[in-house]
């Protein structure tokens, strides 16, 4: 009955105009914030007019025999049925004309494709479902996955209204400093996936097993978004990707600060049994939602369901060593630390969201490295 | 020079069973006979878009508004895949293999096609591979849903289905290569022998031209996935890294097939403008032999152009440059062909019935979208556009009000002469006016989504794209409503339309432009059982 009303309400407010609160949107490609985007929009534009312009003389001509050549005014057909000359202009004009536009975008083409002289290079891993960013040589590497409102706004199937920047929005973004040639390396873990921020006027597949290359220099410091563009299965459009320019300085200073934390031990003291559940929880919205899903149920046929499991409910040794090792078709969560992986186990065992009731709690002294990646 | 073609009874006959169709049921099932497997192929193609266009409803209506309201992403997935799969090889080249079993036999002067036991086959192939793969909806991890292209390594991911929709594709994949020796075969040998190639009416051309093109991919398409089989149950390694494949062979060999593949949809489109424009302008076809040769360069180009697919999977920059020139060239032929519908009408004395004001509607529609084609066509411009939803304008532009208005445009024109009946003119126009203004209603506002950067085939979308995709989404919904217009049509018409009598060239000195219309409406069961003497021919 929801649904309905939400789909009547839309109806009404589709009717009324559009008078949306959110009436950012946009008709036309972003310019963007490079020099590459610049050239690729002026190319865009440049098409678009070509386009428009021959559109309005062939349709000119169309209407205008519609109007005036119809039968109902009277008009006689007339019999010709070719005409060589006509013919061969209306072959030589479009060559010409793309003759024309080639050119432009041949040095386009050519000044994207010149990944030389780069400052620095950043590795991109895609993987089901999220980024992996690696600042090659500063040893800054870490994941950028949905941010947690987002995608619990869309797990559950609540109103994204209100949500900040709904589904481009991530937890950790990549940051960049301007007016620094930047070379990117792009490659995937799995399936194949395509990194693309408009802004910054192109997007690269990242190929399983293989290397691509791009780059960019960003002229201004900002925000700016973007998404996966290749299909890459079940939450293809729940990985977005967000850029933040910033000036050197404040680059420098967030690599500082960021290897700091990188390198931080966990914490592995007690917690208390609604900070483990509350930790765990966070730590499976950004982990397992996808696959086993927001209820535990799983997706049949494709991921098993951890609410009522055996593996789940019973001892926690070989528990903690299947999460560490992982199996052909679950990833090894070796790289997550010794404190999350007891929160999330305790809340695996005992959210009541996902039908499980062992009624224990795991502390993060508790994980014994059963597999060890060291 | 009518009076020669439908005579019944014949002097030289010596088997006296093969007069009429068999009685009951039966003689759906096992016919022979050209004009029954058109209307077979015709209906299944009809009842395909409408299950493919079920699809595209569940899509449109979880597009409508942001968040997730009805479906999992893993069945929108499958949605989007299933509804490409059905509606491309289910309900468009189905579609057009049915008006060429009609058509061609009847436009040529001939008395079936070349080979009646195999145009059979080739129907009840194409039945069971979309049946099987309708079927793997219900398998054990739900039906593909990593694209219609198939791409590995994600397509190796899908479930219990991945054989079963294969097998299915190689069933259509058979069924497309039968059902296009046959079409080659009757009109390179069964054509009267008054008609030689260059007096050939251009539906029969451009399905010439398709013929070869689908002879030689499908068994590319075929291989393909036969490679996807292998790698995943028999431990190759094709399109794996790890074995020393590489996935993006996969799409080399995908698009080569896939390309030619979207012409096969769009040259019998063509064909079909070419014959219906001339009738309504009361004027020849202009540029006939021009209209020809476009239609053999298109073919031609489409094998050499389709990376213009990948730009963006990382080729070396010689390549990127050779397919963005090779696929501006497409623009040239198929400008020619725009230009000489356009001169078709130009000093006419047109009339504007429902078969004129879909194909007047499919020129300008598909020259918008072939607009948008050139512009992907710039390739560092695709590095913007490349799987947006600009794309799905694009390509929905020149497959729906194309592909599908021209089959519609076909429907009208040609029912009279199949059925003997006069359709409803007025529900007609409604059908047409509905279907055109929503068609736009639904995929105009893509482009804006697309270039303001929404990807596709994602199920949910950040809130700036809002408001389009829910006009997109009415317009979908007012579309997909409005071809129930056409199903009444089709079945008031079998039953009687409108009651008006209908003559044997049905629209007005139209046996001038083909030998169909010299044929009695509808025409005997069977016809032209001795060549006619003479060809209508506007063109010389």
């Amino acid at each position: 009955m929801k649904k309905i009303k939400q789909l009547f309400a839309g109806v009404s407010f589709a009717a009324l105009g559009l008078q949306s609160a959110h009436a950012d949107y946009a008709l036309n490609l972003m310019e963007g914030v490079t020099k590459v985007s610049h050239d690729i929009f002026d190319l865009h534009m440049l098409i678009l007019w070509v386009c428009v312009f021959i559109g309005i003389a062939v349709f000119g001509t169309m209407f205008y025999s519609m109007y005036y050549h119809r039968k109902s005014k009277g008009h006689k057909a007339a019999n010709f049925h070719e005409n060589t000359t006509v013919e061969i202009i209306w072959t030589i004009i479009p060559t010409i004309i793309l003759v024309a536009m080639a050119i432009p975008a041949t040095k386009t083409m050519m000044e994207l494709d010149n990944v030389q002289n780069s400052d620095m290079s950043i590795k991109v891993t895609g993987k089901q479902w999220y980024w992996d960013y690696e600042y090659l040589g500063t040893g800054v590497h870490y994941e950028s996955h949905l941010d947690a409102m987002s995608e619990k706004t869309h797990r559950d199937g609540s109103d994204p209204h209100g949500v900040p920047h709904y589904l481009l929005n991530v937890d950790k973004p990549l940051v960049v400093p301007v007016g620094k040639k930047i070379r990117f390396v792009f490659t995937s873990a799995d399936v194949i996936h395509s990194w693309w921020v408009p802004d910054l006027g192109w997007k690269k597949d990242a190929n399983p097993g293989f290397i691509n290359e791009a780059w960019t220099q960003v002229d201004k410091p900002g925000t700016y978004r973007g998404q996966c563009t290749e299909l890459c299965g079940r939450d293809h459009g729940f990985m977005p990707i967000v850029v933040i320019a910033m000036e050197q300085g404040d680059y420098d200073k967030w690599v500082e600060t960021t290897l700091a934390k990188q390198n931080e031990k966990p914490d592995l003291s007690d917690l208390s049994r609604e900070q483990l559940m509350a930790n765990g929880a966070a730590v499976y919205l950004k982990n397992c939602v996808s696959c086993h899903q927001i209820d535990g149920a799983g997706a049949p046929g494709d991921y098993p369901a951890l609410r009522g499991s055996a593996k789940v409910n019973a001892g926690i040794d070989p528990l903690i060593g299947f999460l560490q090792a992982g199996t052909s078709k679950m990833p090894s969560f070796a790289k997550l630390k010794d404190n999350e992986l007891a929160a999330v186990i305790t809340y695996i065992r005992n959210a009541p969201e996902l039908g499980n009731k062992v009624g224990d709690e795991i502390q993060p002294k508790a994980i014994t490295p059963v597999y060890d990646d060291e | 020079m009518s009076a020669v073609t439908a005579e019944h009874g014949h002097d030289d006959h010596h088997d006296d069973h093969a007069h009429g169709p068999a009685k009951g049921w039966l003689r759906w099932i096992i016919t022979t006979n050209h004009k029954d497997i058109g209307t077979l192929y015709l209906l299944f193609a009809l009842a395909m878009f409408f299950v493919g266009g079920a699809m595209a409803m569940i899509i449109r209506a979880e597009l409508f508004e942001p968040g997730m309201q009805f479906v999992d992403p893993k069945f929108f997935n499958s949605m989007t895949t299933m509804h490409a799969l059905v509606m491309v090889f289910g309900a468009v080249m189905p579609a057009f293999v049915g008006l060429a079993n009609w058509m061609i036999p009847m436009m040529i002067g001939a008395p079936d096609m070349a080979l009646p036991r195999m145009n059979n086959m080739s129907f009840w192939l194409l039945v069971s591979g979309v049946l099987l793969l309708a079927s793997t909806l219900f398998m054990e991890g739900g039906a593909p849903a990593g694209g219609w292209t198939l791409y590995p390594p994600l397509v190796l991911q899908t479930g219990k289905a991945l054989p079963f929709a294969i097998f299915s594709v190689h069933l259509l994949g058979i069924s497309s290569i039968l059902g296009a020796i046959n079409i080659v075969a009757t009109i390179l040998n069964m054509r009267a022998p008054a008609m030689p190639l260059m007096k050939m009416p251009m539906f029969v051309w451009t399905w010439l031209i398709t013929g070869f093109l689908l002879i030689a991919i499908m068994p590319v398409f075929a291989g393909a996935v036969t490679m996807l089989l292998t790698d995943k149950f028999f431990h190759t390694s094709f399109f794996d890294a790890a074995g020393g494949g590489d996935p993006v062979l996969y799409q080399h060999i995908f698009w080569f097939f896939g390309h030619p593949e979207v012409y096969v949809m769009i040259l019998p489109t063509f064909g079909v403008a070419s014959t219906i424009i001339p009738v309504f302008a009361r004027k020849p076809l202009f540029g006939y032999s021009s209209m020809v040769y476009a239609t053999a360069s298109i073919a031609f180009l489409s094998f050499i152009v389709w990376a213009h697919h990948m730009f963006t999977v990382g080729m070396p920059i010689s390549g990127e440059l050779y397919f963005m020139y090779a696929t501006m060239l497409i623009a040239i032929p198929t400008g020619v062909k725009v230009f000489n519908w356009t001169a078709t009408m130009w000093k006419g004395a047109m009339t504007f019935e429902t078969p004129m004001l879909f194909s007047i509607s499919f020129v300008v529609l598909f020259t918008l979208g072939g607009f948008t084609g050139l512009m992907m066509a710039v390739a560092p411009v695709d590095f913007q556009y490349h799987d947006t939803y600009f794309i799905v304008a694009h390509f929905h532009y020149t497959l729906v009000p194309a592909s599908v208005f021209i089959l519609m445009a076909a429907g009208y024109y040609w029912m009279p002469k199949w059925t003997g009946h006069m359709y409803n003119e007025k529900i007609g126009q409604l059908h047409f006016w509905l279907s055109a203004i929503s068609v736009n209603i639904l995929f105009f506002p893509q482009h804006f989504l697309g270039l303001a950067g929404m990807p596709r085939r994602i199920p949910d979308y950040a809130i700036q794209f809002a408001d389009w995709n829910m006009i997109s989404s009415i317009g979908g919904f007012i579309f997909g409503a409005s071809q129930l217009l056409f199903l009444w049509i089709v079945v008031d018409t079998i039953k009687g339309g409108t009651g008006e009598k209908v003559s044997n060239e049905v629209w007005e000195d139209a046996h001038k432009h083909g030998l169909e219309w010299t044929l009695p409406s509808p025409p005997p069961y069977h016809t032209f059982s001795t060549p006619p003497a003479v060809i209508p021919c506007d063109h010389d």
